[in-house]
């Protein structure tokens, strides 16, 4: 019986491939098989965009609100001071005290920094949605 | 090479699994919701309706495949595979069952160090495949939809990777499997000391699968469909697919994390009596008590405006997970000394 240990540890990120090729595999396959089963008579206002059965006016894709963007920079802002927490937060309980304790401070100055970025945007106005 | 081909047996199996699961998520959303309206649901296709979800899936495969004629073809085609593959990979880490479960074979496919980091990696994946698919259609509606979408999950995901640190704090380890063994060395299920995060968790967690009450990207009095209004046929049923099973996944990563995993509750009082029970029935319990969750909140609340959504998950999650993180970590330290 094969033991669950993986060794070498490599190893274990194959299946992820392996998961990916046949999680791809299986709506092309599906959407293959019911390409003979479906029928296919298109018309012109079957693949006009919808747009709640009126003749569609110009391009979707125009301007759109610029608080979209501002909330996607704030997102990578946030998202990198994640990645930076993750090593901290799994070495931190396996310390000793005083390791522990410069780790405590040192992160606690870290998310005060991270802190007052997010007054500042805040007051600026920058999470406020009209 | 025993290793891959376990591993491939365990893929196929949980892809069948999950995608059963979905079928029958949709019918029993339909059951709770329709049940707790004073309804039925569905009751025609088989005995209580239980074939309705093999009907539901027999009738897109043979509908017609439309794909606009402005839109961006190949993006169009691949926005909807993108989003099922972020739904299924993160189940390479997912631990049903422990390492001796699944009759030796170990109740996962694949156990890393960095397993609950690559399943995070992997959540905002999903985002990509939303965007290509509001952007492709080029039509008014799912680009809306799309942008409404994005701007949600990528609010709610940041506060969410915050909470989840709560317990890899306790942990010490970013394997699923090290997190479920902490929670059993430690005696109690990392929900009770956890608790602020556990709820951040799960809010966000409703939020990222765009579910009642955020779910505003499909709200359909406002946007007709979300996203995936100019899809059709199959290529819906991908996209659709893809949502219910990130309620899976968002439910099963609470279980893992959270709930103890495969481990069964109060065992001092049940293990005499219950030891029998192989884990991932415990797993599949639990995960099924928060899709049943999920669709009892989707029964009771109204939809947010979108301007509460955002000022939730910014002004109020974000800070109390740091909050959170800060003082689990004063409080480890404090037992330290």
């Amino acid at each position: 019986m094969p033991s669950p240990e993986i060794k070498p540890e490599y190893l274990g990120y194959l299946p992820i491939f392996i998961f990916m090729i046949i999680a791809v595999l299986v709506p092309v396959i599906v959407l293959f098989i019911g390409r003979f089963l479906r029928p296919s008579n298109p018309d012109k206002i079957k693949l006009s965009p919808y747009e709640c059965g009126i003749d569609p006016e110009g391009d979707a894709r125009q301007r759109f609100p610029v608080r979209y963007y501002i909330i996607a920079l704030l997102f990578v802002v946030f998202d990198i001071e994640a990645v930076f927490v993750f090593p901290w937060v799994v070495i931190y309980a396996s310390q000793n005290a005083d390791v522990m304790t410069f780790l405590f401070v040192e992160m606690v100055v870290f998310f005060a920094i991270v802190i007052a970025g997010f007054i500042y945007i805040w007051k600026k106005g920058a999470l406020k949605w009209v | 090479m025993d290793f891959l081909l376990v591993a491939v047996v365990k893929i196929i199996i949980i892809l069948v699994f999950i995608s059963l699961g979905v079928a029958y998520l949709t019918y029993l959303e339909r059951k709770v919701i329709g049940h707790m309206q004073v309804r039925l649901g569905p009751m025609r296709v088989g005995w209580h309706g239980l074939l309705q979800p093999i009907a539901d899936g027999l009738k897109l495969v043979i509908k017609e495949d439309i794909i606009p004629t402005q839109s961006d073809k190949l993006m169009f085609i691949l926005a909807p595979v993108i989003c099922f593959l972020h739904a299924f990979i993160v189940y390479t880490f997912i631990p049903f069952d422990g390492p001796g479960g699944f009759w030796g074979y170990g109740g996962y496919v694949s156990d890393v160090n960095v397993g609950l980091l690559f399943i995070l990696a992997v959540a905002s994946v999903g985002v990509v495949g939303i965007i290509l698919g509001g952007w492709a259609s080029n039509s008014k509606y799912p680009l809306l939809g799309s942008l409404r979408s994005v701007a949600q999950l990528v609010s709610y995901e940041v506060a969410m990777g915050l909470a989840i640190m709560g317990p890899i704090l306790l942990a010490g380890s970013l394997s699923m499997v090290e997190i479920v063994k902490a929670q059993e060395k430690m005696g109690v299920w990392f929900f009770v000391p956890q608790i602020v995060a556990f709820v951040i968790y799960f809010i966000c967690g409703v939020a990222e699968t765009n579910r009642a009450p955020f779910d505003l990207p499909e709200a359909e009095s406002e946007l007709v469909g979300g996203y995936h209004t100019e899809y059709s046929g199959f290529r819906f049923a991908i996209f659709f697919l893809a949502e219910y099973a990130n309620m899976i996944t968002v439910s099963a990563i609470a279980v893992t994390v959270f709930l103890g995993g495969w481990m069964m509750p109060f065992p001092s009082l049940l293990k005499p009596y219950l030891s029998f029970v192989p884990g991932f029935v415990w797993f599949c319990l639990k995960v099924m008590f928060f899709l049943f969750v999920y669709l009892w909140i989707r029964a009771t609340f109204p939809r947010y405006r979108f301007d509460q959504l955002m000022s939730i998950g910014w002004k109020i999650l974000l800070p109390l997970s740091i909050a959170n993180l800060v003082v689990t970590s004063f409080i480890i330290l404090y037992l330290k000394m």
